[in-house]
């Protein structure tokens, strides 16, 4: 059966790449300089995600804590890097340290939280649960925190005149900069929640169907994919959250000035 | 000797960047200080290094005898209060935007008989419910005025703040401001344009010049 579907998935994984040439083609014609990233996004997750399939194959196999965490400090130190990668030179030190704290911090609260009290996972480095689940909480909690430094970047330039007259007025850095961390907070866990409000109605989840087709009862896949999104939920809100009440301090100075 | 005992700040050999270089400069508590002079001349980034918007790149500010650089910022702030040229008016109604200073400084609000009795002070015959963001120039400079005045600062620095007014507006909120700082016992340094203005309500006038001052014109 294994051999059936590996055949099937490699034959629609080419038709997939289709859809590539499709974006190929409207970003040549719009004119939009988005093609070298899109070609790069398309191989890099080609060549991760094979590699991540032997690797867990071997992982799995051969069950070891040490390896466990190993692949779970690589995925937090990458999805970090992804993130310092896509914001290149808009990061000041300061902001980076915020961001190297609050992506790692906010996923594995929320991760620990899952596995051992929620599905309880034995033993507690089952890598068969770990690493799959760590993936989902960093990779949703990696696209929180993208979303959140991009809308404070924004707004804290946007709203540049509104910050200095609060402090003008006495306000502490923490009052002037409150509506743009509240924004902020609010555009990152958004796709999350909108995730969550069309689940199971207009969408079915990867990590749902996966386990319905490899033979999982439905009401049991729908009970871990009810747990995961929560999961979900808890990392993004964490993460987006230590990053937005540490973060926006990086934007003052020692003598509470806005730093421009 | 008279003159130390005074001076509520006190410049020494203060730079900022290259557009203001002080040598020396004393403003004196309780009185008026008008600055004048040519747009550019830096006598806006004067006022915001004393309500420690900017820090100086060089020298040092005292206020009240202890350097600007060991006083917390925020309570500076609530002691010694700014007013830009073109203040930003938040979202809201123009009764938020009289109550924002106070909740900054963690105040109580005040009543809808002060703040009443405040635009009407600052010439302003508007609801209390009225949308700020509709506000002309001219009305949400008296806004922001009214904004401060509601604050009890010690000291008041005004960097044009009847710029967007007709003349006969500008003198009644000029008159206003000194009505208030007198009758409080308040300091007011002040940016303006009129000479007439400053001569009829400064105790001291100083001409700022390509960032340096040109001496007391009292």
């Amino acid at each position: 059966m294994n051999d059936q579907v590996f055949d099937l998935t490699v034959f629609q994984l080419l038709l997939g790449y289709v859809f590539v040439l499709i974006v190929l083609f409207i970003l040549r014609k719009r004119n939009i300089r988005r093609e070298k990233i899109l070609i790069l996004a398309t191989f890099r997750m080609t060549i991760q995600l094979v590699l991540m399939g032997y690797l867990l194959l071997l992982i799995i196999d051969n069950p070891n804590p040490f390896l466990t965490f190993a692949i779970v400090f690589v995925m937090l130190s990458f999805a970090v890097y992804t993130v310092f990668s896509k914001f290149k030179n808009e990061l000041r030190p300061s902001l980076k340290r915020v961001i190297i704290l609050a992506l790692p911090s906010g996923a594995l609260i929320s991760l620990v939280y899952f596995l051992f009290l929620v599905i309880r996972i034995e033993p507690y480095y089952n890598p068969q649960y770990f690493i799959p689940i760590t993936g989902m909480i960093v990779g949703n909690s990696m696209t929180g925190i993208s979303l959140g430094i991009h809308s404070m970047i924004n707004r804290f330039t946007a709203q540049r005149k509104a910050v200095e007259e609060a402090l003008h007025l006495g306000a502490t850095p923490k009052d002037a900069s409150k509506k743009i961390v509240d924004e902020a907070f609010d555009s990152a866990i958004m796709p999350t929640l909108n995730n969550m409000l069309g689940m199971g109605v207009i969408f079915l989840p990867g990590m749902m169907t996966g386990q319905i087709l490899s033979g999982v009862v439905p009401t049991t896949a729908i009970m871990y994919q009810i747990g995961i999104m929560l999961g979900i939920l808890g990392g993004v809100s964490l993460s987006t959250y230590f990053l937005l009440i540490f973060g926006y301090r990086t934007f003052f100075n020692r003598d509470k000035q806005l730093i421009h | 000797m008279v003159f130390e005992v005074k001076a509520m700040f006190v410049f020494d050999n203060v730079a900022y960047d290259s557009i203001v270089t002080i040598e020396k400069l004393n403003i004196n508590r309780n009185e008026i200080t008008c600055l004048v002079g040519p747009s550019g001349g830096g006598k806006s980034t004067i006022l915001k290094m004393m309500n420690k918007s900017i820090s100086p790149t060089e020298g040092t500010i005292r206020y009240e005898e202890t350097p600007l650089a060991e006083i917390d910022s925020v309570e500076h702030r609530r002691r010694v209060i700014y007013l830009s040229q073109s203040p930003y008016i938040f979202e809201g109604t123009i009764k938020d935007n009289l109550q924002v200073g106070l909740l900054f400084h963690g105040k109580e609000p005040a009543d809808e008989k002060t703040l009443e009795s405040m635009l009407r002070r600052v010439s302003l015959d508007k609801p209390l419910d009225a949308d700020a963001s509709n506000l002309s120039g001219g009305e949400a400079q008296r806004l922001a005025l009214g904004r401060v005045l509601l604050l009890e600062g010690d000291c008041y620095l005004m960097d044009e703040p009847s710029s967007a007014l007709d003349d006969e507006t500008e003198k009644l909120i000029i008159r206003t401001i000194a009505d208030f700082v007198k009758r409080n016992k308040k300091t007011l340094v002040m940016i303006t344009h009129s000479r007439s203005i400053a001569e009829e309500y400064a105790d001291h006038i100083y001409e700022i010049k390509a960032g340096k001052v040109k001496g007391d014109k009292r």
